[in-house]
């Protein structure tokens, strides 16, 4: 699987995942948590405030997809594809393990391990 | 109201071409030119994007043009509608006078057409989206109608009128790519294959080659043209995401907005409208965008379409042409909205003409419900 490098931004999400803790860009400033991360607070615009804060992995299925033709050839269909809202707020996309998924289900966070020590985000129940 | 009209509409050669983009657009800006009474020595101004990096530089060289305006406003699927907007502002501020936008593309001839997109390396997206194998655009279009399904208790059944309503219409537009393909039923668009649930096949548009162009000028000038003016009465817009995370809801889009807008600027109303064309990429996006521009209420277009009232003959004409659906579809196909409107007004459809139709809407959407733009058009 491709996931292109992190850059000056991502990089302290990204070295979260390399033990498996889930972080989400928080505003030291006003308390506003985004994803993705970004180089400024889009609530109160602040560049300097920022930081990842440890969150819960926890969240409830917005709504989902079943993809049954594959993007890339090497992906084996069918798979879920769904935006987790996640406890804390932010909406994210990911893939849920598993079948028969409806919307309103509770997830939590487990981990895709990366060949370069990364960990990819998925969802199970 | 504007003093600014559409005077020459025209598309280039559709469906499998096995032509260029630019022979393509070519024909696209010199058929409307001829429509329109002008010749591209009358042009100062050109919109188009498509082409390449630098779309309106690039076919600007290639029709031998040195314009006074240019565009290249790359929103997809709304991007001509963001164009009417802009050139009409340019028109009435006299930077320009007259002013073609242009699109066109030979994307089933081409094989160009890929199921996952295309995300740029140093994007969000591609870090935190694209690793998980959405299908781009399809995947977001398909999570919006599970979303609404949920919500409202809607079902493929009934989203799949949308489908079968285009392809009616397509029976009648001897140019649309399943003209003579014959009707399509509920039970075939539920029995198409999969792709990303609850979408099939028959839910999505067409790949095929195609475009057109439209040419605009002053009222006054227009007077003197080929055929009644076909006035630019309002116009408005909305970008709302890029991301497949960034929006709340994904049943109610940025085409609220914007369509308030634009019939605001126009003094009009969804009961002044005689012809609807909204760019349906899948039947979802004009279901979500008949619904969003106030033709109905939240939560009811599914019911507000299910008695015949989009299909020819029925209470409100949608996308007349056949649409992305069961026309053409060359990617960023809100350039044929207009030209479609464009005919209707002047009642040059045809078998598929709207009786008297006086005020006609076109609508685009582009990207995965990310930009929405409103051109409401009319003829006294
Ligand atoms: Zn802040």
């Amino acid at each position: 699987m491709h996931v292109p490098p992190p850059d000056d931004v991502t990089a302290g999400w990204w070295d979260a995942t390399r033990e498996h803790r889930y972080t989400l860009q928080t505003c030291r400033s006003c308390g506003h948590v985004q994803h993705p991360p970004r180089a400024l607070c889009t609530a109160c615009s602040s560049m300097v405030d920022l930081g990842f804060v440890e969150a819960s992995g926890h969240g409830v299925v917005d709504t989902f997809t079943v993809v049954h033709r594959a993007p890339v050839p090497e992906a084996a269909v069918p798979y879920t594809i769904a935006r987790v809202r996640l406890a804390e707020g932010p909406f994210v996309l990911s893939t849920l393990e598993g079948q028969d998924w409806r919307i309103g289900d509770p997830v939590r966070v487990g981990w895709l391990d990366l060949d370069d020590g990364r960990a990819l985000p998925v969802f199970h129940r | 109201m504007s003093g600014v009209a559409i005077v020459g509409a025209a598309e280039c050669d559709l469906g499998s071409t096995g032509k260029s983009t630019l022979t393509l657009q070519t024909q696209a800006v010199t058929r409307a030119l001829a429509d329109a009474g002008l010749t591209l020595s009358d042009v100062d101004g050109l919109a188009t994007t498509g082409v390449s990096r630098f779309s309106t530089t690039q076919l600007a060289e290639y029709l031998g043009l040195w314009p006074r305006w240019v565009d290249s406003t790359f929103v997809g699927g709304s991007a001509a509608e963001m164009m009417v907007a802009r050139a009409t502002q340019a028109i009435e501020a006299g930077q320009v006078s007259t002013v073609v936008i242009s699109f066109a593309s030979n994307q089933r001839s081409a094989r160009s057409r890929s199921l996952g997109g295309v995300a740029e390396e140093h994007i969000p997206e591609a870090q935190f989206e694209t690793p998980y194998g959405p299908l781009y655009p399809l995947s977001y279009y398909a999570m919006a109608a599970q979303q609404y399904f949920h919500r409202y208790g809607g079902t493929r059944e009934k989203l799949a009128e949308i489908a079968v309503a285009a392809r009616a219409w397509a029976l009648l537009n001897p140019v649309a790519f399943r003209y003579g393909a014959g009707p399509l039923t509920v039970d075939d668009v539920l029995a198409a294959p999969m792709v990303s649930s609850p979408l099939t096949v028959a839910d999505c548009c067409l790949v095929t080659d195609g475009g057109g162009a439209v040419v605009l000028t002053t009222l006054d000038r227009a007077r003197d043209l080929r055929h009644p003016p076909v006035r630019v009465l309002g116009y408005g817009e909305r970008s709302t995401n890029t991301s497949m995370t960034a929006v709340e809801d994904l049943t109610a889009t940025g085409a609220r907005e914007s369509g308030r807008e634009a019939f605001a600027r126009a003094g009009i109303t969804p009961a002044d409208v005689d012809v609807l064309e909204v760019y349906d990429s899948f039947t979802i996006t004009a279901a979500l965008s008949i619904e969003a521009l106030g033709f109905c209420g939240p939560g009811e277009v599914l019911d507000y379409i299910s008695d015949g009232r989009i299909r020819p003959g029925g209470e409100l004409a949608l996308n007349t042409s056949g649409g992305g659906l069961s026309y053409c579809h060359p990617g960023q196909y809100g350039v044929l909205l207009l030209v479609e409107a464009v005919r209707q007004l002047r009642g040059e459809a045809g078998a598929r003409q709207v009786p008297d139709a006086r005020v006609a809407v076109a609508h685009g959407t582009g990207g995965i419900l990310s930009t929405h733009a409103t051109v409401v058009l009319g003829v006294r």
